[in-house]
């Protein structure tokens, strides 16, 4: 442990801490209330989707149907196989390898580029037979009350989803320059761990949306 | 104590020098400093909106407005007023500055996210203000639809502005829960805080737990108005009353992150200036977390005429009764606290005493609009409008001015006038009670909330209310004067003038930029006033430590 600490560059150590480890703490706790928040804030949505899923059942059935199952299910995997790289290159980094972690988290922001290019086929799609939100919608052929609200939920949850997407492909890109430079080491880690949170969180949601949007039974 | 009394050459507001290195601050005191100065300046626009709806009401008619002018004029006022001045006030600039100070740390936990958070708020602000200068809201300042999907004024660039300020809360909410639990100085037990710091702690889990759902209901209300997704819209199968639910989720923790804090302060102010042990420390803090649990279930009680289910009403309106026992509990231990204390009349302590009196007539007519029955009378109201400045002005608003007052000296190390301060706190108290206690009796007669005009028999009440208003304005304006006098007069408060035992009083004021000089050591609780002897504590604090000391220099 003395090691250690005697190991972390001293700039990494902010003023106001007495030790790395206080440091890392803290980081680490902030990150998992910010988890928090952002669990709240798909809260709302998941709590739209229960009030208007129970209104509509019927129309909730008949409009799931027009989604896609192949290219849902094939960006969950795509996802969860996203989260196995984060995980990997954090490893890599507390391993001191760099230039692995670098490798895994290159093919993390692969993935996160392959899943938003089957979002844009997916969304193109909507747009063009007209399964949009609201007032915009004219798809004719889904039995049932209101099936715009189907989609108005649907590009709601995904479209949230799909900007944390891209928000973590742009912090992605930050850490990429970061850990080309070499700067996180074994002792120095915490920001691209809690990144690694961040991306959890977000592969959990569509984990979440998945079964809600395209599966319901 | 080897603390110097006279004004520090070295302290955080001459060092490091110039406009860049405020403006790239990351010491929470700064921060603080820049949070005080919108604030203040939102506090003086959300004021003149507020003069302005008073004048209007004077007599019955369009006197100096349209009824479409008004309704803008009332938004406006409760729009800035609420997002861009109660709820920074406290935590944000008074928070900032105290709450690493009153736990012996250096800074808060995330500096740099701190910083963040101030420049998140001046871009929410600017959202709002392009609002007010384009085509002001007019909806009221909860936004309800359908008002709002089809107000002509420019309700996203509010709504938009509003949601940027969320974050901006979260932000500070998330660095004060992580600074509390992990920088205090060691020797700090849980049980040894300062009250202020377990009510920060307790509004931080709120603004961390709430802000979020008013952030996706404000982008659902955006979707809504800007692509039609219906989402609200009865006409296209959706619902306003799940706006309702959404908004008050947020907004009704919300009124508790602004009265938290609040409470904070006032614990600090009747201990110090009552000489005495705060009675019941424990129950204290604990109901300051309780309040904080128990607002995220009584939401339904803004929406007892809305449409909800008999079963839920009831639900609700036990759940608002049962919110009221722990602010219940805090009044109770401040007055036995007060009980056989030495009770120093400074100006802090008369918004303590005028915090006391006013909150509570606000949370006992609370219980009022709790009951159902008599809810179905005073909804939309002026009682509900009575009640609620009730405790956000007389409670919040007293409590940050006291607040204001009481950490002045260590912020800028100055004293302000000893009289004027008095004179205005006076002038504020009976101002307030004229305006809004007429509006209590206006209310429970039937006079409805946000109209222009009024039937004649309403006159004599709301021209008496009105005069309320200009002398509260004038406490006020009183108070900025003599505020900003104090820089000029220059007359060195003295590192401790209060003779108050937290931490933020043992170091200089104001403070070294490393806010300590060396690691503070505890040797004393924050209330511990049995281990003090009366005569070492200062007598008249108002006319500065310092002072007496150098007169008493000058006869020798």
């Amino acid at each position: 442990m003395e090691i250690q600490q005697t190991a972390t560059p001293p700039s990494a150590l902010q003023h106001h801490y007495s030790d790395i480890e206080q440091q890392h703490d803290s980081a680490k706790f902030g990150m998992w209330l910010f988890l928090v928040t952002e669990i709240l804030f798909f809260g709302g949505l998941f709590c739209a989707y229960a009030i208007y899923r129970s209104w509509y059942p019927e129309m909730f059935h008949n409009a799931h149907k027009v989604l896609s199952v192949p290219m849902g299910a094939l960006n969950t995997v795509v996802l969860i196989v996203s989260s196995l790289t984060m995980a990997l290159s954090i490893r890599s980094v507390q391993l001191n390898k760099s230039k692995q972690a670098l490798g895994y988290l290159i093919a993390t922001f692969g993935f996160a580029a392959v899943f938003m290019v089957v979002k844009y086929f997916e969304y193109s799609h909507k747009f063009h037979v007209g399964q949009l939100p609201g007032k915009f919608y004219f798809y004719d052929g889904i039995a049932g009350a209101n099936p715009h609200q189907f989609f108005s939920i649907y590009f709601a949850m995904t479209g949230l989803h799909g900007a944390h997407i891209l928000i973590g492909m742009i912090v992605m890109i930050f850490i990429m320059i970061k850990l080309a430079k070499g700067a996180y080491s074994p002792q120095n880690y915490a920001y691209i761990e809690n990144f690694g949170l961040y991306w959890h969180l977000v592969d959990m949601f569509w984990i979440f949306l998945f079964p809600l949007l395209y599966l319901i039974g | 104590m080897e603390l110097t009394n006279s004004y520090p050459a070295y302290n955080y507001l001459n060092e490091p020098k110039g406009l860049k290195s405020w403006l790239l601050t990351v010491d929470h005191k700064r921060i603080g400093v820049l949070y005080l100065i919108c604030i203040s300046i939102f506090f003086l626009l959300g004021g003149i909106f507020a003069l302005l709806i008073r004048t209007e009401l004077l007599h019955p008619g369009a006197d100096m407005m349209t009824a479409d002018t008004y309704n803008q004029m009332f938004t406006l006022h409760g729009a800035i007023m609420i997002f861009l001045f109660i709820i920074p006030s406290i935590p944000a600039a008074l928070g900032n500055f105290i709450l690493p100070l009153m736990i012996g740390a250096k800074d808060v936990a995330f500096p740099r996210l701190n910083l963040a958070s101030w420049y998140v708020f001046v871009g929410g602000a600017l959202f709002a203000l392009y609002s007010i200068l384009t085509s002001a809201v007019d909806t009221g300042w909860t936004f309800y639809t359908p008002y709002s999907t089809d107000s002509t004024t420019s309700v996203i660039s509010m709504t938009f502005g509003v949601f940027i300020l969320g974050f901006s809360s979260i932000f500070t909410g998330l660095n004060f829960i992580v600074t509390v639990h992990k920088l205090r100085v060691p020797g700090l037990t849980w049980f040894k805080l300062p009250l202020m710091v377990w009510a920060l702690y307790a509004t931080a889990i709120i603004q961390v737990l709430a802000t979020p759902v008013l952030a996706i209901t404000l982008l659902l209300l955006i979707l809504e108005k800007a692509f039609g997704i219906g989402i609200f819209d009865p006409k296209m199968g959706g619902d306003p009353v799940l706006y309702q639910h959404f908004f008050w989720f947020y907004s009704h923790p919300a009124v508790y992150i602004m009265i938290l804090p609040g409470m904070g302060i006032i614990s600090e102010l009747i201990s110090v200036f009552s000489r005495r042990k705060i009675f019941g420390y424990t129950t204290i803090a604990f109901s300051s977390l309780a309040i904080a649990l128990v607002s995220f279930l009584v939401w339904g009680h803004h929406m007892f005429t809305s449409g909800q289910s008999e079963l839920s009403t009831m639900i609700f309106s036990f759940l608002t009764f049962f919110v009221a026992i722990p602010s219940a509990v805090k009044v109770f231990n401040w007055t036995t606290t007060l009980y056989k204390g030495s009770i120093i009349l400074t100006t802090p302590m008369l918004y303590a005493f005028s915090f006391l009196i006013l909150f509570t007539i606000g949370g006992l007519t609370g219980i009022f609009l709790g009951a159902l029955t008599v809810d179905v009378h005073l909804h939309d109201t002026y009682f509900v409008v009575a009640h609620f400045h009730y405790v956000m002005v007389g409670g919040t608003v007293m409590a940050f001015l006291g607040g204001l007052h009481f950490w002045w000296p260590k912020m800028f190390g100055v004293m302000y006038n000893k009289l004027w301060s008095k004179i205005a706190v006076i002038l504020i108290f009976i101002g307030f009670n004229m305006t809004f206690m007429s509006q209590f009796i206006m209310g429970s007669q039937g006079m409805p909330r946000r109209y222009f005009t009024y039937m004649d028999q309403f006159q004599p009440l709301h021209g008496f209310s009105s005069v309320g208003a200009y002398i509260m304005g004038l406490g006020l304006f009183i108070t900025m004067f003599y505020l900003l006098a104090s820089f000029k007069s220059r007359r060195p408060a003295g590192a401790n003038p209060w003779g108050a035992l937290t931490l933020d009083w043992q170091t200089t004021s104001p403070p070294h930029p490393h806010n300590f000089e060396s690691t503070p050591k505890i040797t004393h609780g924050p209330y511990d006033f049995d281990q003090i002897a009366i005569e070492d504590l200062p007598e008249d604090p108002e006319n500065g430590v310092y002072v007496k000391e150098e007169k008493e220099k000058i006869k020798a």
